[in-house]
């Protein structure tokens, strides 16, 4: 469970991680802001409360593990890892700059605490389930976290990875479909419904829970659920708003990848700013 | 021993030493012929189903996590169905799949042209720094396999299924990007690759012999990285290099070769292999003839450039 102070100051780390977020992508002046901001919640839980991790050690053994398959809202994880002290703030400056250690879609080899290169959609939960694999088999009790966009479950490679889960009973594997309901075209519901995605995940073999995915104490509770499993995986379905907290981007159907000017991404922040 | 038998003996004996080894099928235990791994050691076995994609992005999240995974499947589908997730998952991301895809080019027979891979090599050559093999008998095989456990970082290797092959000693020395040369010669270099075309290069070299051409044979081992220095000292000793593959030259190992030779030392060459043609159905000898795979289509290309 999660206290009230502990929800207060979760509240207020993601508050920061999202004007952390949006002075990255305003810096560079362009990027996925709609996707970076829907999974502010989810990632700040995680890292700043649930995942057993050292900013010091990131290959820790036995640590907790997450696979951002939506690599591009990247740049939210860095800022995360960077106020974790997994790297210097500083280099949240050099986002997508030549020879930069932060790409716009997440790489293991660049950065310090990225736990899988993701980029190409529909490919980390495959990569998930066979780092969830080897765990069990080596009988680790660590957790592995993955989040999957809306947009990417149109991606089959998802599809063979939720038989594998329930095959493999990987019930340390808990994932979250970031559903924000708009993919790059459109609304999900207008170019590739996902219909009853409950159901659909939950015909698949895998515990499901839903809830909305900017309350930080109901993902918690549906997260400590999820851990209860002891043989199927787990399927956290977050009810977000593409480019949450930002009036410039939110719901926007062209906030997947914008222009972010210096000053409109300053107008968000200061917004953000008088929650703190 | 079919080649397959000793791809699986390979592994079982290898999982002695290397804890981390695995072996990840995708619903092609019973072709690739890993059956007795599985039934030695069943927690290092995993079978993904008929879903290729996921049998790398498994492969690659395993090989994350420190282990050693061998994954196999039809070369038809390793080179073209699965590429995107070998290329990002596995290699992009830096980790260390052993990738094979079993029953390279004709050599699918009769499952034909759905199933026959001409292109697997040309695919995989565009994957910076990927070790690429095709180990032409079971001796170079089972080294080879060896060799690529030793070697951090994701390989394809095109794996000969059915039928079996010695054309090495036992106490041989293989090393990743070595060529080995199995037959001396002066007027002429063939350079082949694989379980077919070796042996009909060995042939063909015979039949020169009685016409006076003295042919060396090479057997590259692997395509990727290729034994540039070998080759070019025998570009310089012969003056005419002759590439026999059982793929594609287009995109395969004569077109490896000949993009050495452009950059370092043009040099006269002529490639035996696949043209501009699918695969079909037949037998083995039906298709090295239709496809002019063999000893005859060699000792034809070698005199045509020597004049005689």
């Amino acid at each position: 469970m999660i206290t009230k102070e502990e929800l207060q100051q979760l509240n207020k780390e993601a508050n920061n991680v999202r004007i952390k977020t949006l002075e990255t992508i305003g810096n560079l002046g362009v990027g996925h802001i709609g996707g970076s901001l829907s999974v502010v919640e989810i990632l700040t839980l995680l890292y700043f409360k649930e995942m057993n991790i050292d900013p010091k050690n990131p290959k820790m053994e036995g640590r907790d593990l997450l696979v951002l398959s939506k690599g591009h809202s990247g740049p939210t994880l860095y800022s995360i890892l960077a106020l974790k002290g997994f790297f210097p703030l500083a280099w949240l400056d050099t986002l997508n700059k030549g020879g930069t250690n932060l790409p716009s879609h997440c790489d293991r080899v660049r950065t310090p605490g990225i736990d899988m290169t993701t980029g190409s959609l529909g490919q980390g939960l495959s990569a998930a389930c066979g780092m969830a694999l080897s765990c069990k088999l080596d009988g680790l009790e660590n957790y592995t976290y993955a989040i999957i966009g809306d947009g990417e479950s149109d991606e089959g490679q998802n599809w063979e990875a939720a038989m594998f889960a329930s095959q493999y009973k990987l019930n340390k594997l808990i994932a979250f479909t970031d559903y924000n309901k708009l993919q790059l075209d459109g609304t999900t519901e207008s170019i590739m419904d996902l219909g009853d995605i409950e159901g659909k995940w939950r015909s698949f073999g895998w515990n499901v829970y839903r809830c909305d995915g900017h309350n930080i104490s109901e993902i918690e509770a549906k997260i400590q659920l999820a851990k209860l499993s002891n043989n199927k995986p787990n399927m956290i379905i977050l009810d977000t708003i593409k480019g949450k907290g930002a009036a410039f981007a939110e719901n926007k159907l062209t906030n997947h990848n914008m222009p972010v000017s210096k000053e409109v991404a300053k107008e968000a922040i200061d917004e953000l700013k008088k929650e703190l | 021993m079919d080649m397959r038998q000793v791809y699986c003996n390979t592994l079982i004996e290898a999982a002695k030493k290397y804890d981390k080894l695995m072996v990840v099928e995708a619903d092609l235990m019973n072709a690739t012929g890993t059956g007795p791994f599985k039934k030695a050691y069943p927690n290092k076995f995993v079978d993904v189903g008929v879903a290729e994609a996921n049998l790398i992005g498994v492969s690659s999240g395993l090989s994350n996590m420190g282990k050693i995974p061998f994954a196999a499947t039809f070369g038809c589908f390793a080179g073209r169905r699965d590429f995107d997730q070998f290329f990002l998952s596995a290699n992009y991301a830096h980790l260390n799949v052993k990738l094979a895809g079993t029953d390279p080019g004709i050599s699918a027979q009769f499952n034909g042209g759905t199933h026959m891979p001409f292109e697997d090599i040309g695919i995989m050559k565009t994957v910076p720094n990927l070790v690429i093999t095709e180990p032409c008998d079971s001796i170079s095989l089972e080294k080879t396999i060896y060799n690529l456990i030793d070697h951090y970082g994701s390989s394809y290797m095109r794996l000969q299924r059915k039928g079996s092959q010695t054309i090495y000693k036992e106490d041989e020395k293989f090393e990743i990007g070595k060529a080995k040369v199995l037959k001396d010669g002066n007027d002429v270099s063939i350079v082949a690759l694989g379980f077919i075309m070796v042996p009909e290069a060995l042939e063909a070299a015979k039949l020169l012999e009685k016409d006076g051409i003295s042919a060396a044979v090479i057997d590259p081992v692997c395509v990727k990285p290729l034994d540039n220095d070998l080759i070019l000292k025998y570009a310089a000793k012969t003056n005419l290099i002759i590439s026999a593959e059982n793929h594609q030259v287009s995109s395969g190992l004569g077109s490896a070769i000949a993009n050495l030779l452009a950059n370092e030392r043009p040099t006269k060459m002529r490639m035996v292999g696949i043209k501009e043609e699918f695969g079909q159905v037949g037998t083995l000898e039906y298709l090295k003839n239709h496809y002019k795979l063999n000893a005859k289509e060699i000792v034809k290309q070698a005199k045509s450039a020597l004049g005689k």
